[in-house]
């Protein structure tokens, strides 16, 4: 089909993305690594039913260097969806499109999801019971 | 006026009507995942210290477990939902598409299972 009339997309080599279509594609990447780590999630819970030894090797491994390095952008990919999503949420209900809202919900996402983040390891490494 | 592309028109193929259904359930799963991951991202928080005994009875007790199910399906769902949508947009040769959507489909149906199992075996102390 012809189509030489119709509108081109930006030439991604040299076109500066805008901070609300960064976040835009980032939303999707966090959406597909997170459909990827839920295995953690899954092999957690099953070393978990597994019994006590399986738990404490799972353990000693999600508090090792790497395996912390693995939850904290697990937890940062989670908590930036999070946000994000209910943004999208947001625009769904017809809410906040102008540009202006738009540069300060990218904002005050990027924000949440930093915030959710630390909150979540201020309480793993000072409030855990048992510590 | 009609906003029917010429090759639509001579093609004759048009929406299947499923659309609404698969961006409702998006949105339905998205609603209830904002309290789920919240409540087990803080839980797990509070547990990282713990042995064996108190992470087993906490995530055991029959409202978390409950929850931690219902994470589950959501999340599950949700990602089926949401990797589909990006095959659709990125994978231009449709047995490959649908090969990719259907291998995903099954192994996050597998995978949700498997969390479920866990959840329901550590719940009833198996």
């Amino acid at each position: 089909m012809n189509s030489n009339n119709r509108p081109l997309s930006p030439h991604l080599d040299i076109y500066k993305l805008p901070l609300s279509a960064l976040l835009s594609i980032v939303h999707r990447g966090t959406g597909a690594f997170l459909s990827i780590g839920s295995i953690v999630l899954v092999w957690w819970l099953m070393a978990l039913a597994g019994g006590e030894e399986a738990f404490v090797s799972a353990q000693a491994f999600m508090g090792s260097f790497f395996g912390r390095l693995i939850l904290l952008g697990w937890s940062f990919a989670l908590f930036f969806h999070l946000a994000n999503g209910i943004r999208h949420l947001i625009w769904d209900a017809g809410y906040g499109f102008d540009k202006a809202v738009v540069e300060k919900s990218s904002l005050v996402v990027l924000a949440a999801a930093v915030f959710l983040t630390a909150s979540v390891w201020v309480t793993a490494l000072l409030f855990a019971t048992g510590a | 006026m009609s906003l029917r592309s010429p090759l639509g028109l001579a093609k004759g193929l048009g929406s299947a009507k499923e659309g609404l259904h698969h961006w409702w359930a998006q949105r339905v799963t998205a609603i209830a995942l904002i309290p789920l991951t919240v409540l087990f991202a803080f839980q797990v928080a509070l547990l990282s210290m713990s042995d064996y005994k108190t992470v087993i009875e906490c995530i055991g007790s029959p409202w978390s477990a409950a929850l931690i199910v219902s994470l589950i399906v959501a999340a599950f769902y949700h990602a089926a939902l949401g990797m589909q949508v990006i095959y659709e947009d990125y994978i231009g040769h449709k047995a490959v598409r649908i090969g990719a959507i259907m291998a995903t489909n099954l192994l996050l149906f597998l995978l949700g299972a498997a969390g479920v199992i866990a959840v329901v075996r550590i719940a009833l102390g198996g």
